[in-house]
């Protein structure tokens, strides 16, 4: 893939990115290799080591939590977690979204109205209303909460991609491979995607905080991840209730999401600055 | 001394050096022309004088205007500098002017920016500035927004708001060079006139317009000055190589015409087709194109000719498929071509070829160029191997003089010449029978502009190809066209061969056209008026003849019958006059 290859290229020379993103690779790698080299597990409550300081001796890195259970280990369940909520989310509405808006703005008249509409009533269901049908429908579940935040973030997907569509049908380029006799699939997977990548990655890249500070917030409500299992934006709001005494509990969680959040803002700026200037050339 | 003293002036970009060591004069009431192809340094040199560079060039060198330093001087110093003492005209009228704002506001704001207290007095000066550049009805339009004027109407604003607070100097930065021919001799014309007043600096790439329009003369290559004199001493004598490859380049009306072309099949033709477009606001039909017939044979050239709005396009577009006929037929080779492109066989896909005006859009930013030639093969012949495919694109690259090194490029990596030949080679790696190409050359300097027309000659020659070719400038089409046809508000006013419509236009409307080409010649200039006014708008064609408001020789027979196009001397000419007028 060309295409892929050349994106790496291009994000290569942009330090924004690499750094924002090296970052972010560091973080993957520790919170996956993390927990395996760890003796701790994450479930297990050491009641006689409750809420214990940050120290390398005792073998709690990150301290302990109020069932004295290693923090490290369920720092970094956390972060798998964060990042699972990313990957499927934008992967969940990069697929719909892009097929489902390049369509209707390439096909255009009738069938984008229809397409269209059908994004407009959903974008009208409230979104908690929407969770909880799913939750008491289907068992609750891990990937569920996935999926719905996905579903949700495609929706705003499908509109960009949509627009970007509309005005690449208009030009020359794709009008000068119809006349050469390429099929209409084959200008909106060869032609069309192609150039929608740019708006694509960087929308990408933009939605994945969002969608990590929604997960943190249905875990908020309970709606999220179920103890024993966890995520950041769980750990953030169990080390809330022990801020004073344990300011560790918050502190060691809530820089991770800051630092994830931040380092995918960067990320999505940086991408938008590489494909703008690339527009502009 | 000079009004404006230029010495030494260099620009810089980060490495690159875009005017290195410029230096030249201009004297009160004097017009200069600053020649030179695109990227030579002619804007930046302009924008420097006016203070208007981006905070990352650097600027060394001294501009003096009038004894006041302008390189380093403040914004505040540099803001009545500007306007009260130097105006600037830009090439782009429609990027100029707010699209928001009432263009009477706008000329106001310039007054009232530059000391004048408001109240009636401001308005009346303002209405006798555009009807100075010729505004017709000034009380109407001071009230009108940019999109509601034409082209040439917005140029005509933009000269306004550039002298209404009475500079010295006026830059005009290809100022014509968006406009038709005929609007463009009218706009040239009425800068001549305010020139009594105001000395001219006149930037372009156009040596017919200097000609016609400058005392003297700069000429500049890669950001450096090669030349400057009289106009007529340069064009009879030039000293420098450039300024003769300048002059050689240009598009004449006394140069040679081509061959007669071989008698060949007759490939593609239109029999009585009409476009139409649903205007929504005005709820009617917008005839873009009516009746027009086209008969193009193997080996031939046929020239497509108007201004913007004449229907050109849309003809061309409607025989290929990409807008849909209202009403007539297009066979090709016989066989009945229906239906939008997307409809149409593959096979059939393959012998009807288009060549956008503007490369950079035509060719999809994402790709390769190796990937651009060869993706017409992907298509017609998909058993072709990669290694053959690779030989064929080599080959059709070979063809319209490209290297091999440009493989692994992307469209926005060449210049504006490569570019075009890389679609013309696309184009033509399928051998197609018909090539279109929509103002394939009028986005190029002229000497790449040169080559690009003799390369599709070469071509034709070769193939016999058939080319249609539309452009809004009669003399560009001269050197390959056999047969011209000239339209008018999507109706033929006369169609002809190479030959009688350059030295015996029929329809006065051929002869205005040929007129206005400005000649690179300072002794007969060209650019000519000898047409009243602008195209009308679609939406409200005249009745009677289309073109007879604009015509000189209008009867009271003309302001009520069409005239339908009839043989005259083995022309067809849509005048009711046709055979009387000796023009």
């Amino acid at each position: 893939m060309s295409a892929v290859a050349r994106i790496w290229a291009h994000m290569r020379s942009s330090k924004t990115v690499m750094v924002s993103g090296g970052i972010l690779a560091a973080i993957a790698l520790l919170a996956v290799i993390g927990p395996w080299i760890s003796p701790n597990e994450y479930v297990t409550a050491d009641f006689g080591s409750i809420l214990r300081s940050p120290t390398l001796s005792a073998g709690h890195v990150f301290g302990t939590d109020d069932l004295g259970r290693d923090l490290f280990v369920r720092t970094m369940m956390g972060v798998q977690v964060t990042f699972a909520v990313a990957i499927v989310a934008s992967v969940v509405s990069l697929v719909i979204g892009v097929l489902y808006g390049a369509t209707a703005g390439f096909v255009g008249g009738r069938v984008d109205a229809v397409m269209m509409r059908l994004v407009d009533t959903l974008y009208a269901l409230p979104f908690i209303f929407f969770v909880i049908l799913l939750l008491v429908v289907f068992e609750r579940n891990f990937l569920l909460i996935f999926i719905a935040i996905g579903a949700i973030n495609w929706l705003d997907m499908a509109r960009i991609v949509r627009g970007q569509t509309l005005s690449l049908r208009e030009r020359e380029f794709v009008q000068a491979a119809q006349l050469i006799g390429v099929s209409t699939p084959r200008i909106i997977l060869r032609h069309i995607a192609p150039n929608l990548i740019g708006v694509v990655i960087v929308y990408v890249t933009l939605t994945i905080p969002q969608a990590i500070l929604i997960e943190s917030f249905l875990s908020f409500l309970g709606l999220g991840i179920q103890e024993p299992q966890t995520s950041l934006g769980k750990l953030v709001n169990d080390g809330t209730a022990q801020m004073e005494g344990a300011s560790w509990m918050l502190l060691i969680p809530a820089t991770l999401l800051a630092a994830i959040l931040l380092c995918f803002n960067f990320l999505g700026d940086g991408m938008r600055d590489l494909f703008d200037s690339r527009q502009s050339r | 001394m000079s009004l404006l003293e230029v010495s030494g002036l260099s620009i810089r970009y980060g490495g690159a050096e875009v005017v290195s060591d410029v230096s030249f004069g201009v004297d009160a009431a004097e017009s200069v022309g600053l020649v030179g192809e695109s990227g030579s340094g002619k804007t930046q040199t302009a924008l420097a004088i006016m203070g208007l560079l981006s905070e990352k060039a650097e600027v060394s060198g001294s501009i003096v205007f009038d004894g006041a330093e302008i390189v380093g001087s403040s914004e505040r110093q540099l803001d009545r500098l500007r306007a009260e003492r130097i105006g600037m005209v830009f090439q782009d009228p429609a990027q100029a002017l707010n699209p928001y704002v009432p263009i009477g506001k706008q000329l106001r704001r310039v007054l009232l920016c530059h000391g004048t207290s408001g109240g009636r007095e401001v308005d009346q000066q303002v209405m006798h500035m555009l009807d100075r550049v010729g505004l017709p009805d000034p009380a109407r339009q001071f009230r009108a927004y940019p999109h509601q004027l034409s082209g040439g109407m917005r140029q005509r604003v933009m000269i306004a708001s550039a002298l209404i607070a009475g500079p010295d100097l006026l830059i005009a930065d290809e100022p014509t060079t968006a406009l038709d021919v005929t609007v463009q001799a009218q706009i040239l014309d009425l800068l001549e006139r305010i020139r009594e007043e105001t000395a001219l600096l006149l930037i372009t790439h156009d040596l017919g317009i200097i000609a016609g329009h400058c005392e003297r003369l700069l000429v500049v290559e890669n950001g450096r000055l090669v030349e400057q004199g009289p106009t007529r001493r340069l064009f009879s004598e030039p000293q420098s190589p450039h300024t003769r490859k300048l002059i050689d380049a240009a598009p004449r009306l006394d140069g040679s015409l081509p061959q007669a072309a071989a008698q060949g099949d007759v490939v593609l033709e239109a029999d009585d087709v009409s476009v139409s477009y649903e205007e929504r606001e005005a709820r009617q039909q917008l005839h873009a194109v009516q009746d027009l017939d086209l008969e193009l044979r193997a080996g031939e050239t046929v020239a497509v000719v108007g201004e913007s709005g004449s229907g050109k396009s849309s003809f061309v577009r409607a025989v290929l498929g990409l807008i849909p006929i209202r009403a007539g037929r297009v066979t090709f080779c016989g066989q009945e071509l229906a239906g939008p492109v997307q409809a149409r066989s593959v096979r059939m896909r393959r012998d009807l070829q288009l060549v956008f005006q503007d490369p950079a859009g035509s060719l999809d930013p994402q790709w390769r160029i190796e990937q651009l030639v060869a993706e017409p093969l992907t298509v017609h012949e998909p058993d072709l191997d990669a290694k053959g495919r690779r030989e064929r694109v080599t080959a059709a690259l070979q063809r319209v003089g490209l290297d091999e090194g440009l493989l692994r490029r992307f469209p926005h990596q060449l210049s504006g010449g490569q570019a075009q030949r890389v679609a013309i080679a696309r184009a033509l790696i399928v051998n197609p029978k018909v090539l279109v190409c929509d103002e394939a050359v009028a986005a190029l300097d002229g000497s790449v502009r040169q080559q690009i027309l003799d390369l599709l000659r070469r071509e034709q020659e070769a193939t016999g190809l058939a080319i249609v070719f539309i452009s809004h400038d009669l003399a560009v089409v001269r050197s390959i066209s056999h047969r011209v046809m000239v339209l008018y508000l999507g109706r033929l006013v006369e169609l002809a061969d190479g030959a009688g419509i350059f030295a015996h236009p029929r329809h006065p409307y051929t002869r205005a056209l040929l007129d206005a080409v400005p000649v690179p010649d300072p002794v007969a200039p060209g650019g000519k008026l000898s047409v009243r006014g602008e195209m009308p708008s679609i939406l409200t064609p005249p009745r009677g003849c289309a073109f007879h408001p604009r015509c000189r020789y209008t009867k009271s027979r003309c302001r009520v019958e069409s005239p339908r196009a009839r043989r005259v001397d083995g022309a067809r000419v849509a005048c009711h006059f046709a055979e009387e007028l000796t023009l």
